[in-house]
């Protein structure tokens, strides 16, 4: 066993055969009945809660965690989900240690939040493995909406319009719908197939349809959409990933969300090779799902490589810290240079007058394998007349691109933070906008 | 070092806290180990007369939790010993003979008949136990067959059977009352009257715990019925200190030694009982929560308060809150204050706003910022925002001095007494010179 560990290069099957579950089983898992009590105990039903106004979807969290206090733990489901239908899996994905737990009260009291993620999941997880879709589609208003884009921000926004009695066409480019909640964010996270049993309990709404494996410029045009539909969503985030080609590193890098993704459609994980030690390239939250995965295949040694201070990694502290604790090395101040025999170079960085620059300092990290992780960008623009804002689609409070017809949400419109939850309610939202102009 | 040894009508005991009349102290082997972990007394749970009691086979108790499941309030259904007499006596009078520095006191209930009640008092009295509580309280099963608080609730039949007792016995008679009446004084005179040595109080309230929304029966339910109990506990503890107040500040009942019950969970409860003129305390609930051991967190507690406070013995501090108890006319509504908020310790949960603002007097306001600041025009010094505000000492009430204006009456307030007895709107108010 330790002989394919430590084996040089990129090979699979580095762990016994049973580590693989053990090493991708829930990260954290889910409160019992009793822990919820006790975790809602401590909530203190603040007045105008300061938790309500830093989630973007808005939740009522001293609400939901009262219901649960009550002993109506579906009741609590219904009070997320009516402001964020995929609250399931925000409570898996959400970095509430920069949101909803980093304004509770007691952080500020005791530096100890009220664990609200972990109770959006018991509720929601209560409901769901209840089997209740708690939701009603009203009659059925004869309007027919194209979605593209099967994650967060398009289901939820095909969600609303579903319940306001719209009929949607969910189109997306992948074989399964979900996006990034499917793809790109790690394993342990969402365990059991948590993304696809979600969209399967949305769609119980009805009038949703789901066409996968075609994309938006290759398939249609946005143009044949505004003729066929009665309004179009864009919601089909980022498909470019940021360049960075390395001298002599062509045979060992790759994308950080494309490993990410083979990894969440791996259905053997002992089948897919992984470095013996792996460099990742990058500070956000895709470069610690990268790393901390590496890890959990069987890398010896995983680095993260951050050009910035450890203060400016995207990746919130909670997430680096399951790195470090995973047993990942953070190298922060340091930028890629090329590859070299067995390694990757790197060089210091320090903050000038220019922005960042190279000290000249240069030094070698061992590597096998090298991720990119520094950022997606919006790939084509569908429609010469889209207006674009920071290189991605411009859109209104409402969601409203700049053609008449169409909003876009997500992580392809120029808005909050790439995140499930903003995309969530610019979804939300940009479906109720689509509601009242079709109600016109 | 505090001296705790404990001197009750004569019952002496290395510290004043007792076991009461429960569960706890059913038999001998309970009683023993209750001993060995310090418990400076028991009263034995209460002897009947042959043919003894049965219990029901299923549930006895009920529950109020709390937080975390913490115990609150419990309710019973439990009657007294369900052994014979002969066992029970048996019992005292070995473990009264291995523990002789402990108190033992028995617990008695029988028919409202005087054979009754001598014929026990003879039959405990060779056992060699201190002293004898007659248990006028139990509220539930027994009163319906004529005992426990069926007698409590008549004064004439309390004075009765106390007077039966003491003509009978040598030992010291403990009268303990219920709660279930509308005025605790007038069980208290009437014991007096009797001749009993002393009250104990309070026995459990009636209660119904909570109701199976299921069954559509009460809790503890047996069969799908279900029967009111006995509350006890923490809950319970306020209206035990009320009733205790008020025996010891009546002037027919005032000096009557009390043994104070209802709640005591540590050794400030206890404090808080003496305080108010108890010469010591029992406890149930936090023994049968917790176990034997708690007793020793109420020593060493109480001895820790009474080194720092220089109080050499209970006697030191017995009763000097009582004559703080007062009936309302007498309360000083010259005193003003006003709430204020310690912005430093203010974690902005807003609940003191919201009390304020939805059930109070609007004298709270809340900026952008979730800055929380006290309307001295508005505040009538409730104390509900103190209250509710879950950060210790970060709402204070502060008394306006004399001379300032307050805000919300425009008047000077001023340094005299001034109570409703001379209040201008108080159509019987006396004049003062």
């Amino acid at each position: 066993m330790d002989a394919a560990r430590r084996q040089d290069g990129i090979v699979a099957g580095r762990l016994p055969p049973e580590a693989y579950a053990e090493n991708f089983a829930d990260a954290y898992p889910p409160l019992d009945a009793h822990e919820a009590l006790v975790a809602a105990d401590r909530c203190y039903f603040c007045h105008d809660a300061p938790c309500i106004a830093a989630c973007p979807t808005e939740i009522d969290i001293p609400l939901f965690i009262r219901q649960i206090q009550a002993d109506n733990a579906k009741g609590a489901a219904k009070t997320i989900l009516n402001q964020n239908i995929l609250g399931g899996m925000c409570a898996r994905v959400c970095p509430t240690e920069t949101l909803c737990e980093e304004a509770c009260v007691r952080e500020l009291a005791e530096g100890k939040p009220v664990r609200i993620g972990a109770l959006q999941r018991y509720a929601t997880d209560t409901l769901m493995e209840a089997g209740i879709h708690p939701f009603t589609r009203a009659a059925p208003t004869g309007k027919m909406v194209a979605v593209i884009g099967a994650g967060p921000a398009g289901l939820a926004c095909a969600h609303r319009l579903a319940l306001h009695g719209h009929s949607v066409v969910v189109v997306d480019g992948r074989d399964k719908p979900g996006g990034l909640n499917e793809y790109g964010i790690a394993s342990y996270k969402t365990p059991d197939d948590f993304a696809q049993a979600e969209i399967d309990w949305l769609l119980k709404i009805g009038g949703i349809r789901i066409e996968t494996g075609s994309m938006l410029g290759r398939d249609y045009t946005l143009d044949e959409l505004r003729a066929d539909y009665d309004a179009v969503f864009l919601g089909m985030g980022l498909s470019g990933v940021n360049a960075l080609m390395l001298e002599g590193a062509d045979d060992r890098i790759g994308n950080a969300v494309d490993f990410i993704a083979a990894l969440r459609q791996s259905d053997d994980l002992s089948r897919l090779p992984i470095g013996r030690r792996v460099v990742v390239i990058g500070g956000g939250m895709t470069a610690v799902d990268a790393a901390v995965q590496s890890k959990l295949l069987g890398a010896e040694e995983v680095t993260i490589v951050y050009r910035r201070g450890q203060e400016s990694m995207s990746a919130s502290r909670h997430e680096q810290d399951h790195a470090t604790s995973a047993g990942v090395r953070l190298v922060c101040h340091a930028m890629p240079v090329r590859g070299v025999p067995g390694g990757m170079e790197f060089e210091y960085t320090e903050s000038g007058e220019n922005g960042l620059r190279g000290t000249g300092e240069t030094f070698v990290i061992e590597a096998d394998q090298v991720f990119r992780a520094i950022g997606q960008t919006y790939g084509e623009t569908p429609g010469a007349a889209m207006e674009l804002e920071r290189g991605k689609i411009r859109v209104d409070t409402e969601g409203r691109t700049s053609i008449p017809g169409v909003w876009a949400g997500g992580d392809c419109a120029a808005g909050g933070e790439d995140l499930t939850v903003t995309a969530v309610a610019e979804g939300r939202d940009a479906a109720e906008s689509i509601h009242r102009a079709l109600s016109a | 070092m505090a001296d705790l040894r404990n001197d009750f009508v004569g019952i002496k005991s290395p510290n004043p806290f007792w076991l009461a009349s429960a569960p706890p102290t059913d038999k001998e082997y309970n009683v023993r180990r209750a001993f060995e972990a310090g418990w400076g007394g028991v009263v034995w749970k209460t002897l009947g007369l042959d043919p003894h009691v049965v219990n029901v086979n299923g549930p006895r108790y009920g529950v109020i939790h709390g937080a975390d499941r913490r115990v609150l309030g419990i309710n019973n259904i439990e009657l007294i010993t369900d052994r014979p007499l002969e066992t029970n006596l048996r019992e005292i009078k070995a473990v009264k003979r291995d523990w002789p520095d402990r108190a033992m006191v028995v617990s008695l209930m029988v028919p409202c008949e005087e054979v009754c009640w001598t014929d026990i008092l003879r039959e405990v009295e060779e056992t060699g136990a201190d002293g004898v509580e007659l248990n006028f309280g139990c509220p539930h099963g027994m009163s319906e067959r004529g005992m426990g608080s069926a007698v409590g609730q008549v004064p004439e039949y309390i004075e009765m059977v106390a007077r039966w007792c003491k003509a009978a016995t040598r030992m010291p008679v403990i009268v303990k009352l219920t709660p279930n009446i509308t005025d605790i004084r007038y069980p208290a005179r009437a014991a007096k009257a009797g001749g009993a040595d002393a009250v104990s109080l309070i026995n459990t309230v009636s209660s119904i715990t909570s109701v199976n929304l299921d069954l559509m029966a009460p809790e503890p339910t047996i069969d799908g019925k279900g029967s009111h109990g006995g509350y006890c506990g923490p809950a319970v503890k306020p209206i035990a200190l009320n009733m205790v107040a008020e025996i010891a500040r009546d002037p027919e009942t005032a000096g009557i030694p009390i043994s104070g019950i209802g709640g005591v969970t540590t050794w400030r409860d206890a404090a808080e009982f003496i305080a108010l003129g108890s010469g010591n305390v029992q406890v149930c609930t936090a023994a049968m929560t917790y176990g034997f051991k708690v007793v020793q967190e109420m020593i060493a507690g109480l001895s820790d308060w009474m080194d720092e406070k220089g109080y050499a013995t209970t006697e030191d501090f017995r009763g000097m809150a009582v004559p703080n108890v007062t009936d309302w006319q007498y309360l000083n509504l010259n005193y003003v204050t006003k709430a204020r908020i310690d912005q430093d310790k203010c974690i902005q949960c807003g609940r003191c706003y919201a009390a304020c603002e939805d059930t109070s007097h609007q004298a709270i306001s809340m900026s952008a910022d979730r800055t929380f600041e006290v309307i001295d025009a508005e505040c009538v010094a409730c104390n509900l925002c103190v209250n509710v505000c879950p950060v210790e000492d970060c709402i204070t009430m502060e008394r306006l001095a004399p001379g300032t204006v307050d805000e919300r009456t425009g008047r000077v307030v001023v340094d005299d007494h001034g109570d409703w007895t001379g209040h201008p709107n108080n159509p019987g108010a006396v004049a003062a010179e």
